[in-house]
């Protein structure tokens, strides 16, 4: 899933002061499930609003939503009716939902609420960890299912290079080397002999290298 | 045991502090409370496991927000014992009910009132 961090409540409120009625929009998908834009962080998130704003004298409206999700037509159509009763929107979904919605409306500032991190696993309770960069040309088939071009610093895809010692990356010792977690993998696996085929040079045209991307399913289209 | 315990806060029971969240501790503020004190069973007693664990981290995120919101991190605090300590809630009680008078009322409360009384006059 897309992981995102909260942004810190300072730098909310300093980008939403000159606004007098602000909605805070929440999004049912991958930031409820990282804790950090679903309906529990919308409720806290216009709370703490409301209560610096009183603190400060201020008047200010602070209206509360969550959509099922914000990177979809049918659910950004659903504040359609209400969305000018207000001057500016927090989107607390990932840079998507903050984007698809800021097209929708177009006369309507949107402020992102979280910074959004990575494609990621829940490992542990409150801890997420980067699983795929969203190259366009996945390898795992070829790795034992360790991506080297998301967990490894340098994207190396015929490592490990000369900065891995005993198991970790030179880059910090609490960083796993990827082509180290290859390797144990495909030993287990006992597929040794994928490790002895060099990778060829990988199509990078499908990665950023290749400006925005687009999917296009004509089987799908209507 | 007929233990006196100060009698201007309410209790609000749980089933667990487990069940305890952020925004009942923010919305007690925004609503006029003066601060929040959660009581947990004691640290490795949960008959959930975590239950008391989280409670505490929760009350640990209220306090960081309350701080930046100028409300007042120092409103909230988190207590463990066990069912059989009455008199150490009697204690625990009256050593918040002490520690939020020191404080004062809560800000929120105050700028409301400000602003029906100049709306009254």
């Amino acid at each position: 899933m897309i992981i995102a961090e909260k942004k810190p409540i300072e730098e909310i409120i300093e980008e939403v002061k000159d606004f007098d009625r602000i909605l805070v929009l929440g999004c049912n998908e991958c930031v409820t499930v990282c804790e950090a834009g679903g309906k529990k962080e919308v409720e806290v998130l216009a709370s703490a609003l409301r209560m610096y704003f009183i603190t400060q004298g201020k008047e200010k409206t602070i209206g509360e939503r969550t959509l099922e999700r914000q990177c979809d037509h049918e659910y950004l159509e659903e504040i359609r009716g209400n969305i000018d009763d207000y001057d500016a929107v927090i989107s607390l979904a990932c840079g998507v939902g903050v984007q698809f919605c800021a097209e929708k409306y177009l006369e309507m500032p949107l402020l992102p609420g979280v910074n959004t991190v990575c494609l990621g696993a829940n490992e542990d309770r409150g801890l997420w960890t980067e699983r795929c960069q969203a190259c366009g040309t996945c390898v795992l088939a070829r790795t034992g299912g360790i991506c080297p071009v998301s967990r490894c610093a340098k994207r190396v895809l015929n490592g490990p290079c000369g900065g891995s010692t005993g198991g970790k990356c030179e880059i910090s010792k609490d960083t796993d080397c990827a082509w180290q977690l290859i390797v144990d993998r495909l030993k287990a696996l006992d597929k040794m002999d994928d490790y002895e085929k060099v990778a060829p040079i990988k199509d990078w045209s499908t990665d950023r290298a290749g400006g925005p991307r687009t999917v296009t399913r004509e089987d799908v289209k209507i | 045991m007929r233990l006196k315990i100060p009698t201007n806060f309410r209790i609000v029971r749980l089933p667990c502090t487990g069940k305890l969240d952020l925004i009942h501790v923010l919305r007690s503020f925004e609503k006029g409370a003066d601060g929040v004190f959660a009581v947990g069973c004691m640290e490795g007693d949960c008959h959930f496991n975590q239950g008391n664990f989280r409670a505490r981290k929760r009350i640990e995120q209220a306090a960081q927000l309350l701080d930046k919101v100028g409300v007042g991190g120092e409103r909230v605090r988190m207590y463990n014992l066990s069912s059989g300590e009455g008199p150490l809630f009697a204690q625990y009680a009256t050593e918040m009910v002490e520690l939020i008078k020191k404080l004062g009322p809560n800000p929120i409360k105050q700028m409301k009132q400000k602003k029906t009384d100049a709306a009254a006059a």
